[in-house]
């Protein structure tokens, strides 16, 4: 039942399934477990994050296609329900249409960019891709009327999932039952749905020619792929994926902005986490998402209380500076690549095999 | 059906620049013949097995598959009407399992690209075929060995195994026994010569060895300078004065 909800893709080492179970247990009763606003919103952050990473992961780990489109196809997602809430105002049926608005747009988009410019070189489709999603960049900064623009859209969103519902009197382990509470149940199993679902297309006949286009182009097409149609249906379905993500996270925040979905930085971010958790792997992304996600909430506090240990001790502080997180965060992006080359998963399961 | 040759190429040409590589080489094969084609380095002989298989377009010229214009099909197409290669240089997928490499070809011939959610490792019809292929070529035991890691005669092996899962009409073989040891050679050679008992294959072969030419070819083309310089049976053209002296004079005394 587990195997073929893994669709037969077991972690392949003790270590990497204690951690992954772990992550998935903590994420299961996250509520119930470390109760408190800031963790709920990481919890669903580390959610979103991992369905975002994994589609990602089918691009650059499976299919060997580097792009920089990918926060645009989650932005598209998000703006989709965003635009629709504040049009047609906070119900489900606004998320639905804004939301298969949007994964339509970027189906769209992802497969005029796939067959434009996938037949060019590797270089070429990033550079392309890049260029595109700054041209988008700009266009929602600007069409305002539309987007918000710098600003964003704030919205609500159906009663059910509002803190102030009360689900049922009472507490649960003490935590209130609330829409807040259902909302993140809400993310919780539409993510792990939709990392199921990538779990087995990349496990799927069409995963393994993926692998054999990103092994080898050349001989894939001498045994009777068509390259580009395959590179082209995966740009498609990641980019659907990352759309969906997008959904989720303009649900969970109530609000959508280039900020939280657009910048360059969260591009940046989620190929470090790819690469970090190792790419290819699908299961990286859980691991990548996660650590990421908890160092960039929780290692500034962390860096706050250890300066304020050290205070006695020269430079040390200053080192440990909250503000200097980001530097600390790159250092241990190095040395992770450098000792894990193939990511932590890729890692383990060296250990393993 | 019949009346037309399985494979045919009019008047193909390929020009790079000012560099006629393939010059307007006009030929027909007949099913279940095999063919070698002989010439120096340089002669044109894999150009033009990339104008038949499709990585090269040709500048001039057509590629007829039983009588049909594929001249302006992709690669992947071709290989799905029947034109099947193995390359001179292996060129294989190095970091999947020796059995994923023939397994993909299987699959490709099933036409199974497309599924999506289904596993992979349920359809053992698929993954029995590529044992079975790799049982013939005696990769069997080193099934669940990433290609990387295999010795060069193995991927050699490996090489003309996926040919045998393609099971395509026409079959190009680029020196198959290229770079192999001494030992290594007469599995390549019997499993080409099991190939060519089947009389629905057609085979094409590039190799400079002599002897292996003269055990396995029904007919030699001779390229020189990308062209056509002798075609027919090996015995004559062996024995012509232009090629003993200018190819194969040294080859022919060894063999």
């Amino acid at each position: 039942m587990i195997t073929r909800l893994l669709s037969g893709d077991r972690p392949g080492s003790p270590i990497l399934a204690i951690v992954l179970l772990a992550i998935f247990l903590c994420l299961a009763f996250a509520p119930f477990l470390f109760p408190g606003t800031r963790s709920l919103e990481t919890a669903a952050r580390i959610c979103i994050f991992i369905v975002l990473v994994a589609s990602y992961d089918l691009l650059l780990g499976y299919t060997g296609i580097v792009s920089f489109a990918h926060t645009m196809f989650f932005g598209i997602g998000a703006y989709g329900v965003a635009i629709a809430i504040s049009a047609w105002g906070p119900s489900f049926t606004s998320i639905l249409v804004g939301g298969a608005a949007g994964v339509a747009l970027t189906m769209v988009l992802a497969l005029l960019i796939g067959l434009f410019s996938l037949r060019v070189r590797a270089i070429f489709f990033a550079m392309v891709t890049l260029a595109v999603a700054s041209a988008f960049a700009v266009l929602v900064s600007q069409m305002s009327w539309l987007t918000g623009g710098e600003d964003g859209l704030n919205y609500a969103i159906p009663g059910v999932f509002k803190p102030a519902t009360k689900l049922m009197d009472g507490r649960l382990f003490g935590v209130r039952l609330d829409g807040k509470l259902l909302l993140y149940y809400f993310v919780f199993v539409s993510s792990l749905v939709l990392f199921l679902v990538m779990l087995r297309m990349v496990n799927s006949p069409f995963g393994r020619v993926l692998q054999a286009v990103r092994e080898n182009a050349f001989r894939a097409e001498a045994i009777g792929y068509r390259v580009v149609v395959y590179r082209t249906a995966a740009t498609v379905l990641s980019a659907s994926m990352a759309a969906l993500a997008g959904v989720l996270i303009a649900v969970w925040l109530r609000y959508t902005g280039p900020a939280t979905t657009l910048s360059f930085e969260i591009m940046i971010d989620i190929l470090l986490m790819v690469v970090i958790g190792g790419m290819g792997t699908m299961y990286g992304a859980v691991i990548g998402a996660t650590l990421f996600i908890l160092a960039q909430t929780y290692l500034q506090n962390l860096m706050g209380a250890a300066s304020d240990a050290t205070s006695a001790i020269p430079l040390l502080p200053d080192l440990l500076d909250p503000g200097r997180w980001l530097l600390w965060l790159g250092v241990l992006f190095i040395l992770s690549v450098y000792f894990f080359p193939t990511g932590i998963v890729g890692r383990l399961r060296g250990r393993a095999a | 059906m019949s009346e037309h040759p399985v494979l045919e190429t009019r008047d193909l040409t390929i020009r790079f620049g000012g560099h006629v590589a393939v010059d307007a080489v006009s030929a027909t094969f007949a099913r279940g013949s095999l063919t070698a084609i002989v010439g120096p380095n340089g002669a044109g002989k894999t150009t033009y097995f990339n104008l038949i298989s499709g990585q090269l377009p040709a500048t001039r010229g057509q590629v007829l598959l039983n009588g049909e214009d594929i001249t302006r099909l992709g690669v992947a197409e071709r290989t799905r009407r029947g034109i099947g290669r193995a390359f001179q240089l292996t060129n294989l997928f190095p970091n999947l399992t020796v059995r994923e490499n023939v397994r993909l070809v299987v699959q490709a011939k099933a036409n199974r690209g497309f599924d999506l959610f289904s596993m992979a490792a349920r359809h053992t019809e698929l993954i029995e075929k590529a044992d079975h292929v790799l049982a013939q070529v005696q990769l069997d035991d080193v099934a669940d060995q990433k290609v990387a890691f295999l010795s060069h005669g193995n991927q050699r092996k490996l090489e003309v195994a996926l040919l045998i899962a393609l099971d395509p009409d026409v079959l190009m073989f680029d020196e198959p026994t290229a770079g192999m040891s001494v030992d290594e050679v007469p599995v390549i050679l019997d499993l080409i010569t099991a190939m060519k008992a089947d009389p629905g294959r057609t085979i094409l072969l590039v190799e400079h060895k002599m002897d292996v030419i003269r055990s396995l070819a029904d007919r030699i083309m001779v390229l020189h300078n990308g062209q056509l310089v002798a075609d027919g049976d090996p015995a004559e053209v062996i024995a012509s004065p232009i090629v003993q002296q200018a190819y194969l004079g040294v080859e022919a005394e060894d063999a």
